[in-house]
């Protein structure tokens, strides 16, 4: 019996030490087709063009990164809500505007969804919107040049995160509030949430020919939050959908309390009804505060334009604008297809995913087939509207996109996966895993009219063990999948700045005809250009003194300047006389708290320094320009404050 | 015959404005870093380049270098060629209308003569450019002198200078050709009336 046993527990023993080493040997799995089949796919030859351009988000970095498609090649960032010090961004005189809102300089923000203007519910290539989330804002980047060329700021609103999902064509971008707020603000108990707090969704004007943004009304919501949008496209133009979760309306602990009704809503908004009621003069004028910056091309200087005063429509005085549609637990993602008629609500805690129908949803109003109605929204019966349910697809399903052949790709954070389905049917055909962790998801025009179905990129949360570790901070990521088959493959896997929270791609023939090379001098209208060598000088007014300072491979003009004094206030304004592409000029002056300035050909911009030291200062280009980069160089004399110096500046002899 | 061959001469003649629409010589550098190249023409009366900035950008790879800066404005024979071409247009019209051979064959000799002093001319300038150097120039190499071809490629440095007539020169040999076509239909025509001249003697 004993012997028995001990042969026993040898056998098991034995059959352990086996698998231990079996799965020791295992090795890690890197879910990629063949390594050369992938890889010829995503290979762009050296000197070759990409694809496709995709633009995606820097989450916490606030900035926006510019990728190639299929390659992942890494092209450049966009300081977009944070200062650069790189590009002198947010720190040169002329961009500093950019980043003013009501509650100051604000150098930093959250962005989150690029967004690609559109004509006739297509990319255009002209202009890409991103939100920023803190400090509610929305900016428009110009594509001819890759800039960011304005920023608004949205009033009464906290945590902007349903936004921009521009409309089909560049109509209107929305922007609503994540964090309902006593609205107007005032100082009431936290506790008072359900009676004091309301949500704004707002409806912003995009001006058909420079871009120009505008608010143009906000809808004084119930205190719900806001969580993402998107636009009505073909037969559901003229709708925007917004998900909205915490409609318990907890004010604390709300990963518990928020997440306690069966069903939170889909709102349905219809922007054209509310066109119809502002020209009836319904809207009221409500005093807030709120700032709105504008590069202004001619003069290369953003400015900023306070704003006092914004546009309140509330549903209940405009019946017919706003409709709830139930959608099981705590909705994230909210996806209309190309055909504009399936909307998909992505219940982020639910089991299943609900699949609406704009037709059936239009029947349910006319009949008005309503289950119940909240401060004069109609809330329409779940079942009316529901064209279909996607059973037990996976786990926790954020956001869908399209590839315009009739199927659906869903990702599902909890199970770290993408889905694909059909959108007649909802059958379940084809998942693949993401490494991990995945939020958005984006094919090239996937929330368009006209998709371009060849590829998915999985946005990453959690990277782990998919890269060299860098210590505890590790890099998001992007990855890649070929869809243009029955099965998914992943083809790439590449890190990412900040957070890719989200992502467009665009077809590069659409961008790289227009893209700007360099700026013409004789445009330059700036305050302080200095368009020819001749021209330079250094006037003094007071304790302000105005370098007037040209750039041309490879010197400064002038570069050697004396009669500047401690506590001078002093403003280099760099004018760069180049006519070519990549030819800009750097300047950084020793000392000056700030940033270098980056200059574009054809461009002028401006340095703040307040010397404090006597002595000679050097000052240099930064950005290597040519051969003799090395000697493009200055020196400054400070003189003590209240000497008299004589002003005198030169260039060679 | 006689009339055809005055429509040839004037039509030959008036070819000669188009060097005021098209460049007569081109040149071209070609560097790694400069896809596509830069590309310079000379027209009768300009100096121009791909974009309105060439020249701008020419001059500043020139001066590290010690090349001068080239400035059409200080090219004398930019003002009084177009003078030139004027005049040779109305001597051709006038030559083909005279119908007679002598006056048709001295205008003709009289273009080769303005073709071969203007290329001389240009040759002159670019050794002029390519030999009078600044001598604080930043880059000097022993030895190396900055002369483009007159026709055909050398490299100067990284730059692989390309010289050739571009089309306005074409249309001045087309020109050329066609009066040189009046000039052998005027000497047919005149023959046998020569001959039956020296019959009747």
């Amino acid at each position: 019996m004993n012997r028995i046993y001990i042969k026993f527990t040898a056998l098991i023993s034995f059959a352990m030490l086996i698998i231990a080493l079996a799965s020791c040997g295992e090795s890690k799995q890197s879910g990629a087709m063949t390594a050369s089949g992938a890889a010829e796919k995503v290979y762009v030859a050296p000197g070759e063009y990409d694809e496709f351009y995709a633009f995606m988000s820097g989450g916490f970095s606030g900035q926006v990164s510019v990728y190639g498609l299929p390659s992942g090649r890494l092209f450049r960032v966009i300081p977009v809500f944070s200062q650069d010090a790189e590009k002198g961004y947010g720190y040169a005189e002329e961009t500093k505007n950019m980043l003013m809102t009501s509650w100051g300089f604000v150098p930093w923000d959250d962005a989150h969804h690029p967004q690609l203007s559109r004509t006739n519910g297509v990319t255009d290539g002209r202009w890409l919107f991103i939100n920023g989330n803190n400090t509610p804002r929305i900016a428009r980047i110009d594509l001819t040049t890759f800039e960011t060329a304005e920023i608004i700021e949205i009033p009464n609103s906290g945590g902007n995160h349903p936004s921009p999902y521009v409309t089909e064509n560049t109509e209107y971008l929305v922007a609503g509030t994540r964090f309902s707020l006593p609205t107007p603000q005032e100082d009431v108990s936290i506790n008072e949430y359900k009676e004091k707090f309301k949500g704004t969704l707002t409806f912003i004007k995009v001006e058909p020919t420079h871009g120009t943004m505008s608010v143009a009304f906000q809808l004084l919501m119930p205190g719900f939050d806001y969580d993402l949008a998107t636009a009505g496209k073909g037969k559901s133009h003229g709708w925007s959908f917004f998900t909205s979760y915490n409609v318990e309306q907890a004010n604390t602990l709300k990963e518990v309390n928020a997440s306690q009704l069966d069903k939170d809503f889909i709102t349905a908004v219809n922007w054209k009804k509310a066109e119809e009621y502002i020209a009836q003069g319904k809207g009221k004028v409500m005093k807030t505060s709120y700032y709105h910056n504008v590069y202004d091309e001619d003069k290369q200087t953003a400015i900023s334009y306070k704003k006092d005063e914004v546009l309140i429509l509330t549903p209940e005085e405009c019946p017919g604008v706003v409709y709830y549609i139930p959608t099981p637990k705590s909705p994230h993602g909210v996806d209309v297809d190309p055909t504009g008629n399936y909307i998909v609500g992505n219940g982020k805690l639910s089991a299943d995913m609900s699949v609406y129908s704009f037709d059936k949803m239009l029947t349910t109003i006319e009949n008005q087939d309503y289950e119940t109605t909240i401060d004069g929204i109609p809330v329409l019966k779940y079942e009316s509207v529901l064209d279909g349910i996607v059973l037990q697809p996976g786990l926790g399903p954020l956001h869908t996109e399209f590839d315009g052949k009739g199927f659906a790709y869903t990702t599902f954070f909890i199970s770290s996966e993408i889905v694909k389905w059909k959108l007649d049917d909802k059958s379940v055909v084809d998942r693949v895993p993401c490494y991990y962790s995945v939020g958005h998801l984006m094919i090239p025009g996937g929330d368009t009219r006209e998709p371009y179905g060849k590829y998915v990129i999985a946005l990453n949360k959690i990277t782990k063990d998919r890269y060299l570790p860098t210590g505890p901070e590790l890099a998001h990521s992007a990855q890649l999948y070929d869809i243009s088959g029955s099965k998914m493959e992943l083809l790439l896997d590449f890190p990412t700045i900040g957070e890719p929270h989200y992502a467009q791609a665009i077809p590069a023939s659409k961008i790289v005809p227009n893209s700007k090379q360099f700026f013409k001098i004789e445009e330059n209208n700036h305050e302080h250009v200095t368009k020819k060598e001749a021209d330079a000088k250094v006037v003094r007014k007071g304790d302000t003194v105005r370098i007037y300072m040209t750039t041309i491979r490879s010197h400064f003009v002038p570069d050697n300047i004396e009669g500047i004094k401690v506590g001078d206030k002093v403003f280099f304004h760099v004018t760069n006389l180049e006519q070519d592409w990549d030819v800009p000029h750097g300047f950084s002056m020793m000392g000056a708290r700030n940033s270098e300035l980056l200059i574009m050909p054809g461009h002028t911009r401006t340095l703040y320094w307040e010397p404090t030291r006597v002595g000679v200062y050097p000052f240099y280009c930064t950005d290597f320009c040519s051969a003799l980069h090395q000697e493009m160089q200055g020196y400054i004399r400070v003189s003590p404050a209240g000497s008299n110096p004589e002003l005198k500046w030169w260039t060679g002899d | 015959m006689k009339k055809f061959s005055i429509i040839i001469g004037i039509v030959g003649s008036l070819l000669l404005l188009a060097t005021f629409l098209f460049p007569i010589w081109s040149i071209s550098l070609e560097a790694p870093q400069y896809p596509g190249g830069i590309n310079m023409y000379i027209w009768i009366n300009q100096i121009s380049g791909d974009t309105p900035h060439t020249l701008q950008n020419v001059n500043i790879l020139n001066h590290y270098v010690g090349m001068k800066s080239i400035e059409p404005e200080s090219i004398p024979e930019l003002t009084y060629f177009p003078y030139i071409i004027v005049f040779m247009t109305l001597f051709g019209i006038a030559a083909a209308i005279s119908m007679r051979k002598k006056i048709v064959m001295t205008w003709m000799i009289t273009l080769v003569i303005i073709g071969i002093a203007g290329m001389v001319d240009f040759y002159m300038w670019e050794y002029d450019y390519g030999h009078d150097l600044n001598p604080n120039a930043p880059i000097k190499v022993p030895g190396q002198t900055y002369q483009p071809p007159l026709i055909g490629s050398q490299y100067l440095l990284n730059f692989k200078a390309t010289s050739l007539p571009h089309v306005g020169s074409y249309f001045i040999g087309a020109s050329f050709l066609m009066m040189g076509a009046t000039y052998f239909m005027l000497k047919k025509a005149n023959k046998p009336k020569n001959e039956e001249v020296e019959d009747k003697k």
